[in-house]
């Protein structure tokens, strides 16, 4: 800890403070542009100097210097800095007016208006004219993709877009070109940027000089509401910020969670949104002669009666999706198991997991904040690049604190944003390397928090169980798995899988799998299930409960319009295990409903009332029989044991290559596939350039 | 006046032979081994009493900054960083040097390499200096053969020195942006703290010295620090080589004694002012980034840091351009805030939109097309530069309009009346032709 006098008062910070942060716990407002907390220090936009006593006479950058650098007066005095006497005064105005001269000031026509540090900062700190009689400066705008927009007359080149294109997405596709007043912040040649991260450029740029292209003149941020929920794009659950206006939302901005997403989202979260409001299912419809057509509530009701009714018990069966709350899967087990039925799956993708096994064998155990403390890493069967963005950027985060540190990939060579030693493609290598003594193994060894990660690639197959078992092997074997450690962590990709798993959405004794329930079971109930091979389905009725006309849709018999995770309060738990719960930004559209309110009143026609009325009471229902789901933002961690129990289970392995289960990060969903801006991503990603319609 | 016998730079003007066998002969590269041998504290201790200071331009210490390396290693190698990035205007002695007796710099940086401990040098050599390059080169080559440097060197102290050819942009001369650049990363200075004795070239101890007080180093320690420190005055000791430019009749590059007054400098060597002292304006006595002087106070002023500091200028490196009173002295004001905007790195906000700012104005008070309160607003803005940059840059542009509206306002305010009054003629011309 060092002792330091901020504006006379004497405060003690830790060493590695800077004096900016210094100066913020003492509660004195320092402005800044280029500083940003997880960023690298720039020191270039001037705006945060501070007069230090004893110092030169000239006011210090307080971004770029530690507490550390002060030295104590002649006497052994605290070491002084002032924020407010005219000195530091005059600095922030002049640099302010700097700032401003070649800036545009077209402040009415920008997006950035309204939340602008600029404009904020400019209205504190600022003078009340200009004396800058030239010409100002212009600079021609950029193409840097679909996603951020660019109005380069007002950067300030803070270089803040830069740094994080650099350090945390890991690709170096902004740079600053040219020097003096001509320096521009550019791609280069104008091409897109590839990162699954840079849509974080927009929060990061403290003008409007980078926005959201697809938000582009669409609302002022004061006439948004703001709803904070949680993300269902992957199986993070990245803090989110919903802004709607009217039922309509109009953008999605990353809230700070340090334990998950720190404070940034990836692109498919943030600019999902006009998938929202396309492809929408609005009214219910039921299949007549072969042609699905629109129907009210009651007719639908009454064709699924008549289907369950003819049906026997063991051919009913039903499925939940990826997107799924805890709280309607919940309601859809009880509804099944009154029918009578133990075909029930949450595993669309048939991943060998199996809650019987322990809460430990499918969660992310280490956590996503425990990356940060893992000295090993082994990935399987994984690209965390397109299954978890955010995730990924831990690593590198991680392997940023120290690039010695040992990463191993089994399964795609793909570009994970920093570097790894490829170990091999499939089975066969993780076997190599679980008995083999390679280099990488005598590291990973030696590491004391050795950290597994296993990805669906590697348990979405025939030989699943076998390679989860060998996982468990290997955590066993380098001691991964300890009373102070467990680093076994099973990366998901749908966002309801956990939470499914913890309510045992698996089939029951003598049930049959979500692969076997489409072509074994009469009556079969898609909760939001878009990801299977629909076409091979043979199953007589299908009931599809859903938003947005995808697959599901297309192949069911009656649709029951339900509400997205941007319309419905709701429990998601995340890869971790962490239970988090998502609020409701607006209405779904038209007649649809909230999905566990549409099972509830389809239990009632069904003559199996559920027990509950009001989302308050199925939840009491839910904590009663699930305590943990209660503990909101919570884990509830798995036992260790479990993972040894895994260990000894015997299990074959095939020979084929580990693939990713996410074969294009912006199509992973309905809501996705829904979205122009996705759509449009994703053939860029594909290196498609779409071609006119000539 | 400097005595021959006291001349560092003996072949400045390439007059005699520059091989290593012709510099022996002069003198050069004599005992080299018995000074190493010294010990690092003697040779520090004796820098430090020859009070020689940096003749990059800020003048500081050279003895102490050495004495700031680590004195034991902690694993990180020590570099020796020397900035032969010329590019001030109107400076051109490290040029002479590198050019004609490059065996004095090649000397230095063996025995300054030794003194803290770096096992190698690198040379980074302004862009625009071809030839200079390859003859500093060929003169490395010459000691490399001669088994002066390298492994195993006759000197008993391994040195290896790396010529290093910049791209030709002003701010690599700055210490930081130099090293960045040496780096092989876009030459913009680093924030200090940390410095680069702590954290330079590639994360490791390093120093980095002008030429000349490098080229210095080897003569000062052959014949005693007391020598040194015996010509000029105190605290502004030694030789130094000024570069005379400008309206004198015989430009040059000369060595100095410390402290010659201006007028002795420019009658001794330059012939005295083109057309005499009564037609001289002014002079910009450190290259283009310190303030100008006007004639009356500089021409009995003893060039050395700290009297011409006392009049608000400085000595910078020794630079000294002279203007007659033919100059346009705005104009050619307005031409070095040109400079300094088209070298300005953008890094840092001040310098950035300051720089282009100054010069807009600069170009208007040329014409006279302004307002007589632009000049305090445009010396304002020059202060609202100064000392808010990154590195010296900002200070440099900010100080030659400094010193032009302290010295030459009434000049200014005459431009200006001047111009509203063609102005004024003009438009009644148009309107009685309209009439």
């Amino acid at each position: 800890m060092a002792k330091i006098k901020v504006d006379g008062n004497e405060i003690e910070v830790p060493d590695h403070y800077t004096l900016l942060q210094a100066c913020e716990e003492a509660g004195a407002e320092v402005p800044r542009f280029c500083f940003h907390e997880r960023l690298s220090v720039a020191g270039n936009c001037r705006m945060c100097l501070v007069e230090v006593k004893g110092g030169p006479p000239k006011p210090a950058a307080s971004c770029a210097m530690g507490v550390r650098d002060l030295r104590p007066g002649p006497n052994g005095e605290t070491p002084e800095v002032f924020t407010n006497t005219p000195m530091v005064k005059k600095a922030r105005e002049g640099v302010m007016e700097f700032l401003l001269i070649n800036h545009p000031l077209d402040c009415p026509i920008c997006d950035q208006g309204g939340e602008c540090d600029l404009q904020d900062q400019a209205m504190v700190f600022g003078m009340e004219n200009s004396r800058y009689q030239e010409n100002k400066r212009a600079v021609e705008d950029k193409y840097i993709g679909p996603l951020v927009k660019t109005v380069m007359n007002r950067c300030i080149h803070c270089t803040r877009c830069v740094r994080f294109t650099t350090e945390v997405a890991g690709i170096s596709e902004l740079g600053l070109i040219g020097r003096g007043e001509d320096a521009e912040i550019t791609t280069y040649l104008e091409h897109a940027m590839t990162s699954e991260l840079q849509g974080n450029v927009i929060d990061l740029c403290p003008v409007g000089a980078l926005t959201s292209r697809p938000y582009a003149f669409q609302a002022r941020p004061w006439e948004l509401t703001k709803t904070e929920s949680v993300d269902v794009m992957d199986a993070c659950g990245s803090a989110i910020r919903i802004d709607s206006r009217g039922r309509e939302v109009m953008r999605i901005l990353p809230r700070i969670n340090e334990s998950i997403n720190e404070e940034w989202i990836s692109d498919k979260t943030r600019f999902v949104w006009d998938g929202l409001k396309t492809q929408r299912l609005d009214r219910p419809y039921v299949r007549r002669n072969g042609r699905l057509e629109a129907a009210s509530w009651p007719e639908a009701f009454t064709a699924i009666r008549d289907a369950v009714s003819a049906a026997s018990p063991e051919r009913i069966g039903a499925i939940a999706g990826d997107l799924a709350t805890v709280e309607e899967m919940f309601a859809l087990k009880a509804l099944i198991a009154s029918l009578g039925s133990r075909n029930i799956d949450c595993r669309q993708d048939g991943a060998a997991l199996d809650p019987a096994l322990g809460r430990a064998s499918y969660i992310f155990n280490p956590t996503i904040e425990g990356i940060e403390d893992a000295d090993a890493i082994l990935i399987i069967g994984s690209n965390p690049r397109r299954e978890a963005a955010i995730l990924n950027a831990r690593i590198r985060k991680r392997w940023r604190m120290d690039d010695a540190l040992p990463i191993g990939v089994i399964g795609e060579a793909a570009d994970l944003r920093y570097p790894y030693e490829h170990l091999g493609a499939g089975p066969d290598s993780l076997k190599e390397v679980v008995e083999g003594s390679s280099k990488f193994m005598t590291r990973f060894k030696r590491a004391k928090r050795p950290l597994i990660l296993v990805g669906q690639g590697a348990l979405t197959r025939a030989d699943g169980a076998g390679i989860l078992a060998m996982a468990a092997r290997l955590a066993e074997q380098v001691k991964a798995v300890r009373s102070d450690w467990n680093g076994f962590a099973v990366l998901h990709t749908a966002a309801a899988r956990v939470g499914g798993l913890d309510l045992g959405l698996v089939p029951g004794e003598g049930g049959i799998d979500a692969r076997a329930m489409l072509t074994g079971t009469d009556v079969l109930f898609l909760l939001g299930a878009d990801e299977m091979d629909l076409s091979r389905k043979t199953a007589g009725f299908t009931v599809y409960i859903g938003t947005h006309g995808d697959q599901g849709a297309h192949h069911a018999d009656v649709i029951l319009p339900g509400a997205t995770y941007a319309e419905k309060s709701g429990i998601y738990v995340n890869t971790e295990g962490r239970v988090q719960m998502g609020y409701r930004a607006g209405f779904a559209p038209g007649g649809a409903r909230e999905d566990w309110a549409i099972l509830r009143a389809l239990s009632d026609v069904l003559g199996k009332k559920l027990p509950y009325d009001s989302l308050v009471a199925l939840r009491a229902a839910l904590f009663a029989e699930y305590p943990h789901f209660a503990a909101i933002d919570g884990i509830a961690a798995g036992d260790p044991a479990s993972i040894g129990a895994l260990a000894k289970k015997p299990g074959k392995m095939g020979k084929s290559a580990f693939a990713s289960s996410v074969k294009d990060f912006y199509l992973t969903n309905p809501i996705t596939r829904a979205s122009a801006v996705m759509a449009e991503c994703s053939q860029l990603a594909k290196n498609v350039t779409p071609v006119a319609a000539e | 006046m400097l005595a021959d016998k006291d001349r560092i730079f003996t072949n400045i003007y390439g007059l005699h032979d520059k091989s290593l066998k012709g510099a022996m002969a002069r003198g050069h590269w004599d005992g080299t081994k018995g000074i190493l041998e010294k010990g690092r504290d003697w040779i520090i201790n004796e820098m430090k009493a020859s009070g020689l200071r940096g003749r990059g331009g800020a003048g500081f210490p050279t003895g102490l900054k050495w004495s700031f390396m680590p004195k034991e290693s902690d694993g990180r190698p020590h570099y020796l960083v020397i900035n032969a990035d010329e590019s001030e205007p109107g400076t051109c002695k490290d040029r002479d040097i590198l050019r004609h007796d490059p065996h004095t710099l090649i000397e230095g940086c063996v025995i300054a390499g030794f003194s803290m401990g770096a096992h190698a040098t690198y040379i980074y050599v302004r862009g625009e200096y071809m030839r200079e390059r390859e003859a500093l080169q060929a003169a490395i080559d010459e000691c490399y053969d001669a088994g002066l440097l390298g492994k195993n060197s006759k000197l008993g102290y391994d040195m290896d020195i790396y010529v290093h050819h910049g791209a030709g942009a002003y701010i690599c001369g700055e210490e930081t942006a130099l090293l960045e650049s040496l780096e092989g990363k876009k030459g913009q200075p680093r924030l200090k703290p940390p410095f680069p004795a702590n954290m330079g070239l590639y994360g490791a101890p390093t120093t980095v010295n002008n030429v000349e007080s490098i080229a210095v180093a080897p003569t000062i320690l052959r014949r005693g620090g007391a020598w040194f420190a015996g010509i000029g005055r105190p605290n502004n000791t030694g030789t130094k080589l000024f570069c005379v430019s400008g309206h004198v009749k015989t430009p040059c590059t000369v060595e100095e004694a410390m402290s010659i007054p201006f007028r002795e400098l420019i009658e001794r060597h330059c012939g005295g002012i083109r057309g005499g002292w009564d037609n001289l304006l002014a002079v910009i006595p450190g290259g283009s980034s310190v303030p100008l002087v006007p004639a009356a106070q500089i021409i009995d002023t003893p060039m050395d840091f700290d009297s011409l500091r006392d009049l608000k200028s400085g000595l910078g490196t020794a630079a000294v351009i002279v203007m007659d009173k033919s100059t346009d002295v705005i104009k050619a004001i307005a031409r070095l805030s040109a400079f300094y905007k088209h070298e300005s790195c953008g890094q840092c906000t001040p310098c950035r939109e300051g720089t282009g700012w100054m010069w807009r104005v600069m170009e208007r008070m040329v014409r006279g097309n302004a307002q007589k309160r632009e000049i305090d607003m445009l010396f304002d803005v020059t202060k609202q530069i100064e000392g808010h940059t990154i590195c010296a840059l900002g200070d440099a542009a900010a100080w030659p309009i400094q010193g032009l509206i302290r010295h030459f306002r009434p000049e200014m305010e005459a431009r200006i009346d001047q111009y509203t009054r063609n102005a004024v003629q003009s438009r009644n011309t148009v309107l009685e032709a309209a009439e």
